[in-house]
């Protein structure tokens, strides 16, 4: 039912809204670095960032947005809407907050949001015209997290890239990635130093192409 | 000098759930089934998996449940499945048909409260399965 739903919201799409921007979502468990590299979009075409960053776990508890970033490749230039979501998880421990230095409150009240964030992460996916699965390839890409995003993905018609991010650390293993996604464009970037940022940009072209 | 506290689990039950306990069950049904087992301190596993909007609602559902059930922090979930591992074309087509006409019964698909298991890794081949 929600497939014949979504297939009918993209049809109206399709014959009578112009397309004006591309909403990009930026998906994936927490601690990928999706507000990284959103944050490396936005300061490349917009000259500002998108949100903190974090080396504690669900920094991004609340889905944020950035309207009209206009990306240029090869002298074409499209109109993104970028969508960065908090990071998915099975499993949500205030105990493990703690381990960063945070008091218990906080802590406590981090994991509430979180839980939060997840919903609410799993609600936008319907409103997404593509979407960009952010791993970090020095882990392992076999997590059910991945796997069930990007089956929805698939179930909902949604393009999908898949960016195997931190490619800057010895443990970075971007093989494995390509391996556990072998239907899929996979890139390899490091959003926190620019590496391979140019072939990202050309992959999001090619994303863009198939939401169309 | 003082002690490290240590502290084992003391027993373990995997709950074997057969997908034909499942099969006419709603989704919203389905899931509240086992994360009733799982809130039991059980280790699911059933036999097949959930659609894949059945397993974002589970997400959805685990969270609610952390924010409104005392000492529940989650849940460890995977899926084996012969499709997680890289496919030729013909053995693509025959799970393809063998998923057609009994559905997803190749898989497993193991839940456990995230209390008892720690993390669950996997790669195309196995599972371990780590236990606080």
């Amino acid at each position: 039912m929600k497939i014949l739903k979504n297939f009918g919201k993209r049809l109206l799409n399709l014959f009578f809204r112009k397309k004006k921007e591309i909403r990009l979502g930026f998906y994936g468990p927490p601690n990928a670095g999706k507000t990284s590299l959103a944050n490396r979009i936005c300061k490349d075409w917009t000259g500002e960032d998108m949100g903190k960053v974090s080396k504690i776990p669900h920094e991004t508890r609340h889905v944020q947005f950035k309207e009209e970033v206009e990306i240029k490749y090869k002298e074409k230039t499209l109109k993104f809407k970028l969508v960065d979501t908090p990071g998915i998880a099975t499993k949500i421990d205030y105990e493990d907050f703690l381990k960063h230095k945070l008091s218990k409150k906080v802590s406590q009240k981090r994991a509430k949001e979180a839980t939060q964030g997840i919903i609410e992460s799993i609600k936008w996916l319907d409103d997404m015209d593509a979407v960009i699965i952010v791993i970090d390839s020095t882990q392992n890409p076999y997590s059910q997290v991945n796997i069930t995003i990007v089956g929805n993905l698939v179930s909902r018609n949604i393009p999908v890239l898949v960016v195997a991010n931190k490619i800057d650390l010895k443990k970075s293993n971007i093989k494995k990635v390509e391996v556990a996604f072998p239907e899929y464009d996979v890139v390899g970037i490091s959003a926190k130093q620019g590496k391979n940022i140019e072939e990202f940009y050309e992959a999001v072209f090619k994303l863009a192409k198939k939401t169309r | 000098m003082a002690k490290k506290r240590t502290s084992k689990i003391k027993g373990l039950t995997l709950h074997f759930v057969p997908f034909a306990e499942i099969a006419r069950l709603e989704s919203v049904e389905r899931i509240k089934k086992l994360l009733k087992l799982v809130l039991d301190n059980k280790v699911v596993i059933l036999q097949g998996k959930l659609k894949s909007d059945e397993e974002t609602r589970l997400i959805e559902d685990t969270m609610i449940m952390i924010g409104n059930i005392k000492g529940f922090k989650g849940v460890e979930l995977a899926v084996i499945s012969p499709e997680n591992g890289q496919q030729g074309f013909m053995s693509k087509v025959k799970s393809g048909l063998v998923k057609a006409l009994i559905g997803y019964h190749g898989a497993l698909t193991i839940i456990g409260p995230a209390s008892i298991v720690k993390e669950m890794k996997k790669d195309p081949k196995k599972l371990e399965v780590m236990m606080r």
